[in-house]
């Protein structure tokens, strides 16, 4: 099959694999759970008057889905789940990295929006239809 | 899978790579690496912003459209057929690197084949979209007069609706013609373009208010300006990733076609160039996660 001929730094190789059978599953549980995805996102658009924490707790399943997705995209049709564990981690432990950015610079831009809530009074005027509640305000709100 | 082979193997003293893998293969995984932080940042970017505003579109209202569907509210629809359209092509290439893993020529070109249909597919889709978008027009309610204006990268015509009917109607007095001419064409459909040109005043001033009454024209205020730079920009980017896989993939469709891989004894290149076009698959998931769906 792929022996000598591929290169000399590679010592050992993957058997072929027995058959599409794997590549095949793994679509119908990407597609399965973009199915869900969507019917989660279509139901936030279709309940009028959802209560805040449902409409975040919705979102964060979304989340944990796509990331479920990027899992089998990933391992397998990229195949990295069948390279070698130290090779995996160097992948996959930088990119680790994004659970603090993500974080961080989310937690940044809505201290961003509280500021501007309560010290700019051009920002209450402008991008808000009433008066911005006072727990849209910075973490002290004024008395 | 194994880490190590039957005999202790010395993994780091040279002449071997250490995670048994070809150097190139490595290098693209590396390469992809870099690629993920840059699409991450720009996603980021575009959170950290949305986060920092009090008002922000929403994604169901602006992306409702379907080609052929006309006026049609199908919010999520478009979307998802680009998405099941870019995943079924991520099959196709995972099922090109198996037959070129059985050294199956005709197998690779088929399979590579419709790969480059999906990302060709994809990418009309990605125009349409964009066409859509940019040519779309929606009434704006801005200062003292009423805009008609699409998504572009400077003006969003997706603000919070506009409920005190008393400005819209000041509004109206000092919209030009051709702007209550377009208001009354997007309203009423079966009146021609010319007839509509030819009416004056208070006449499309009637059809106009009409339309409000009756809900079938929306008055916005204008809309974060960064929903345009970030939504064309990263789609774009991501575009532009799609593009240059399909162009990729049909360098290898030509090279396989030519038994350049068949000489060689493997097809590596295939996957090589599989792994890009997962990634693009990948970065997908994500930009629909954070502009379509959350």
């Amino acid at each position: 099959m792929e022996q000598h001929t591929q290169s000399t730094e590679v010592t050992f190789h993957h058997e072929p694999g027995e058959g599409t059978k794997r590549i095949w599953k793994t679509f119908w549980i990407l597609l399965f759970i973009t199915v869900i995805e969507l019917a989660l996102g279509f139901t936030m658009y279709l309940v009028p008057d959802m209560a805040h924490f449902l409409v975040l707790f919705l979102k964060g399943v979304i989340v944990i889905l796509s990331l479920a997705k990027a899992f089998y995209i990933v391992s397998i049709f990229m195949h990295l789940g069948d390279e070698i564990r130290n090779m995996i981690m160097t992948i996959v432990v930088p990119l680790m990295l994004f659970v603090w950015f993500i974080g961080a610079f989310l937690w940044d831009g809505n201290a961003w929006r509280t500021n501007r809530n309560r010290y700019d009074p051009a920002m209450e005027i402008k991008t808000t239809q009433g008066p911005v509640q006072k727990s849209d305000t910075s973490v002290h709100p004024l008395h | 899978m194994a880490t190590a082979a039957a005999t202790r193997t010395n993994w780091w003293n040279g002449g071997r790579s250490p995670f048994n893998v070809e150097y190139g293969k490595l290098m693209m995984w590396y390469f992809l690496m870099s690629d993920a932080f840059t699409f991450g940042a720009f996603l980021i970017s575009y959170g950290t912003i949305r986060f920092s505003q009090n008002f922000w579109p929403n994604p169901n209202e602006v992306f409702n459209a379907f080609p052929g569907a006309g006026h049609a509210n199908l919010p999520l629809a478009f979307v998802s057929l680009m998405t099941f359209i870019l995943i079924m092509s991520s099959v196709t290439m995972v099922l090109a690197v198996h037959e070129g893993h059985h050294n199956n020529k005709k197998g690779v070109i088929k399979w590579l084949a419709w790969t480059i249909v999906g990302g060709f597919a994809f990418l009309a889709c990605q125009a349409w979209e964009w066409t859509h978008l940019i040519t779309g027009e929606h009434a704006v309610l801005s200062g003292n007069t009423i805009d008609v204006i699409g998504q572009t990268t400077r003006h969003n015509p997706w603000g919070p609706l506009v409920h005190n009917t008393a400005s819209i109607s000041a509004a109206l007095q000092n919209t030009p013609h051709e702007t209550l001419v377009q208001l009354a064409h997007g309203i009423n459909h079966s009146t021609g373009h010319e007839q509509l040109e030819a009416m004056n005043q208070s006449q499309l001033l009637s059809i106009v208010n009409e339309g409000i009454a009756k809900g079938e024209l929306h008055v916005r205020e204008a809309g974060p300006v960064a929903f345009g730079g970030f939504f064309y920009g990263i789609t774009g980017f991501h575009g532009f990733h799609v593009l240059s896989g399909v162009c990729i993939n049909i360098v290898m469709l030509l090279m396989t076609m030519n038994g350049v891989f068949e000489k060689r004894g493997h097809y590596l290149m295939i996957e090589k160039a599989g792994l890009y076009w997962h990634f693009v698959d990948l970065v997908w998931v994500f930009v629909f996660l954070c502009f379509y769906l959350i």
